[in-house]
């Protein structure tokens, strides 16, 4: 055993049934964009187990090749025998950070990212630079073009950002606007709340018009999936608990989220802290509160709408929803609900689109060639609209329609419900 | 490998087509298989004649050349256990025409076949082989290893396929063989020396191929035995009473259990044996009629339920399964061996029947499942590597194994090829001459033993 026995490794059982039938390869999106094992989910399986037998050191270059996953999951689905490669991708980065721990990660991941006040002020340089005018500046004097290509998608890349964080305006208590059937908690992610506000300000609408009273706790931290992704899953541990405590307390029904992302972890909770005796039986009640808002929505008797969005619409599986909570006919169900809304299934679409957290900044090129495969079969449905429910790829696909010259729109599915229930018709 | 040999071959392909981190190395020292052998660099070409100057430079250093598409191979035929350079061909993936009017493809080796299928299915077209690896090996690969697969029976296996290919000798020069013509009686079949020959005669680097009509409808029945004897026998009572279904495939009891567990499709866990047969044609009616005749002859056989698949999906659900036994088997125990052998198929129950004999001697597991209609077999033992008598007993049972499929009148290998595994057995499944030839063939194609040395031929 190479490693000290106090770092938490993946137990071999996670990988010592990998026949290596090379099944994976055929879904990876890295492989399928460089044609190399080493890209490939068998071969970070071969990776991880030969490094964790003794056989190849934890070199930096191997720490790449977990990271250079997308964690998109595919190879999780398809795997007959029942290896998670892209789990222990995951692992494995958390073993790397054992062994030779990052200051900047801790400082980010354990303190900004796991408080929403530093998270706000944080980012207030940003709503400066877009509501000040200067995002408008930037563009007219075509400033922007003299950025690197990287900084000049990334800069694509940002949502308007909304003049105030979501957090400070929405109330904690939003009432049922009929009689109240469901108590439900509203993990307000923070993206959704620094970036995409209008669309969780149009889920808590939505539900209150379905007989749900909100409550949205303000000491909500970070769901974990960032710090999960670059190799901290010891503070996964720390946000989880202040989020179970924190919801639990409240008493709701069902716990719901608008972000696929957050709603992947939460629903991780349980099996995170399977093994702590304090934790384990709250955490588990806790996931199973975690449903996705489409996924709630569908079960329930929802309201109909009658208002309507003429719009020809598509949609884009996000990896975190499809995958990681099997979530994917419930959002199309809701778009094909609407009256006017002409659907059109995308090839490919639970194929992931490249965002995967921060790959744009980490890996640009690889997540810019996934990005255009997405881009290819975006165009060939004539959409104006698509839908999808996860702002890391809302932000990409964005960036995508931008670099592209495409003309569509980039919503969240619940905002088209929302606008079809308002009845403004001001989408096309 | 002197250093220098990485710099020359860096001007070849471009930095990004040599690759020669430990990491590099460690992932391409496997296949389908159990076996590992590094290589001493890693290669990726992008054209043919990328490929030949490797040969050049391979030649000129005498350095072992071994060829891989996305090493799904079941017979360690791809491994480089003498090191070398591992030639991997998956980034020459470009279909460089589809001729509507001859009905023929043209692709490069890398290529998906399963890539190729949706491409051509596209225009109406079929490219029918489809071993189960379809979505993770290359055609360049099926065509060395002459690949097979359920569909095999009514259409033929990949071999059937090839017009003509474009291959790159070990000394680098190029040669074509074979066109786009149907009928080519002039000199040598080259092109069928070449299919099969699992990079040990030169390397495919492209390929016409023949397509032919997709047929517009499916019929897919999944039939239930209480044994896999009585399944067995009505593989054999279908094919005697004049039916050539698209696909006959058996699978036992284990192989049930193991892909219902991986897949939850509500297969029926408490049968003895499945069969599942597909009918296909251009006319509903056609394979409805015959679907119904097969219907009785498996009720005549004993069968106890018999279902129809209602859809699409339900037919793609189906397929899937199929397509993962051999990995879901996996779930039962960390390694597996799985065979090919290949009887006629008036013998497939005493192949059955010996093949269970094998297992009970031993004491260790052999599922069965496999391409039954024509007569193809996959015993797979579970097994566990770390443990050395369950080693020692695997040796034993793969040679009872090709013993009976011989005395069977078959053979060792109906689609997986020798590779390394089957090479120990080559001697006694095809005698002295046959040996004798293929060194021969060998010698004058390769004098200087590069092309994937140490591969089917026996020393």
């Amino acid at each position: 055993m190479p490693f000290d026995p106090k770092i938490k490794i993946p137990d071999e059982n996670e990988y010592l049934n990998c026949i290596r039938c090379g099944l994976c390869l055929a879904v990876c999106p890295t492989y399928r964009e460089y044609k190399n094992e080493t890209d490939s989910p068998r071969g970070r399986v071969a990776l991880a187990r030969k490094s964790l037998e003794d056989e190849l050191l934890l070199s930096p270059n191997l720490v790449e090749k977990m990271y250079s996953c997308l964690a998109c999951l595919a190879c999780n689905d398809i795997c007959p025998v029942g290896i998670k490669p892209a789990d222990i991708a995951m692992e494995m980065r958390h073993v790397a950070e054992q062994v030779k721990p990052t200051p900047w990660k801790d400082r980010l991941f354990g303190k900004v990212v796991a408080n929403p006040d530093l998270m706000e002020k944080a980012t207030w340089p940003l709503r400066v630079y877009q509501n000040l005018g200067l995002r408008w500046l930037v563009h007219t004097l075509r400033i922007n073009k003299l950025f690197p290509k990287q900084l000049h998608d990334l800069e694509n890349m940002l949502p308007r950002q909304p003049k105030q964080p979501l957090r400070q305006s929405l109330p904690v208590i939003s009432k049922s606007l009929n009689e109240s059937k469901y108590r439900v908690g509203f993990f307000l992610g923070c993206a959704q709340s620094l970036m995409f506000s209008e669309e969780s300000a149009a889920s808590v609408r939505v539900l209150n018009r379905n007989g749900c009273t909100v409550i949205t706790p303000r000491e909500t931290v970070c769901c974990g999936m960032p710090a999960a992704g670059y190799g901290r899953l010891d503070l996964v541990i720390e946000q989880a608990k202040t989020n179970i405590d924190l919801f639990l307390n409240e008493d709701p029904d069902v716990i719901v989220t608008d972000c696929a992302t957050c709603g992947s972890q939460l629903r991780d909770y349980g099996k995170l802290l399977a093994d702590d005796l304090d934790w384990a039986e709250k955490a588990r009640t806790f996931s199973a509160k975690i449903r996705d808002i489409s996924e709630f929505l569908m079960s329930i008797p929802l309201e109909k709408p009658i208002g309507s969005v003429n719009a020809r619409v598509t949609y884009h599986d996000p990896c975190h929803l499809r995958r990681a909570q099997k979530v994917w006919k419930e959002p199309r169900g809701i778009l094909q609900m609407i009256i006017g809304v002409d659907y059109v299934e995308m090839p490919e679409a639970d194929w992931c689109c490249g965002a995967a957290g921060s790959q744009l900044i980490t890996h640009y090129e690889t997540s810019t060639r996934i990005l255009d495969r997405k881009m290819e079969n975006l165009a060939s449905t004539r959409a104006e609209i698509i839908a999808s429910g996860c702002p890391g790829c809302q932000m990409q696909l964005a960036t995508g329609i931008q670099r592209n010259g495409l003309k569509v729109k980039v919503m969240h599915p619940i905002q088209l419900l929302d606008l079809a229930y308002s009845q403004q018709i001001e989408v096309k | 490998m002197d250093p220098e040999i990485f710099s020359q071959l860096e001007k070849i392909t471009g930095k990004q087509g040599v690759l020669t981190s430990p990491e590099d190395l460690a992932v391409y020292s496997y296949d389908g298989t159990f076996e590992e052998g590094k290589p001493d660099v890693v290669v990726l070409p992008q054209t043919t004649s990328q490929v030949s100057d490797i040969l050049k430079l391979a030649s000129r250093e005498k350095v072992p050349v071994v060829t891989r598409g996305m090493a799904s191979g079941l017979a360690a035929a791809s491994i480089p256990f003498l090191g070398g350079i591992a030639l991997v061909m998956t980034r020459m993936d470009k279909i460089l025409e589809i001729d509507l009017e001859n009905a023929i493809v043209h692709v490069e080796a890398g290529v998906v076949t399963a890539d190729l299928q949706s491409k051509v299915e596209k225009h109406g077209l079929f490219y029918p082989p489809d071993p189960s690896s379809i979505r993770h090996s290359t055609i360049g690969g099926n065509i060395a290893c002459n690949a097979g697969g359920p569909r095999c029976l009514k259409y033929g296996v990949t071999g059937d396929y090839v017009l003509g290919l474009t291959v790159v000798l070990a000394d680098g020069r190029i040669f074509k063989t074979g066109g786009k013509v149907i009928k080519d009686v002039v000199g040598y079949d080259l092109k069928s020396l070449f299919t099969g020959s699992e990079g040990t005669l030169g390397v495919i680097t492209e390929a016409l191929l023949k397509l032919t009509a997709k047929p517009k409808f499916a019929q897919t029945a999944l039939v239930e035995f209480s044994s896999i004897e009585n399944a067995s026998k009505t593989v054999n009572a279908i094919l005697m009473g004049g039916f050539v279904p698209a696909t006959l495939e058996l699978m036992d009891q284990t192989a049930i259990q193991c892909i219902e567990a991986a897949m939850q499709l509500g297969l029926p866990t408490d049968a003895g044996a499945l069969l599942l047969i597909e009918s296909d044609g251009m006319e509903l009616d056609q394979t409805h009629q015959e679907i119904d005749a097969i219907k009785k002859i498996c009720e005549m056989y004993g069968a106890t339920k018999i279902s129809i698949a209602k859809d699409e999906q339900d037919r793609a659900n189906l397929w899937k399964a199929r397509r993962s036994i051999s990995p879901s088997l996996a779930r039962l125990s960390p390694n597996k061996l799985g065979e090919d052998i290949t009887v006629p198929r008036n013998n497939i129950p005493d192949a059955v029947k010996g093949l269970k004999a094998i297992s009970a001697r031993y004491g260790l597991p052999i599922v069965i499942f496999g391409h039954a209609g024509d007569g193809n077999l996959h015993p797979n033992i579970l097994f566990d590597k770390r443990n050395p008598e369950h080693m020692q007993k695997i040796e034993k049972m793969v040679a009872e194994e090709f013993e009976l499929a011989l005395s069977l009148n078959g053979t060792l290998s109906g689609e997986h090829g020798v590779g390394t595994l089957k090479r120990p057995y080559m001697h006694k499944a095809l005698g002295d001459v046959s040996i004798d030839i293929h060194k021969n063939l060998k010698k004058a194609l390769d004098p200087l033993n590069i092309l994937n040395p140490g591969k089917v031929i026996p020393d």
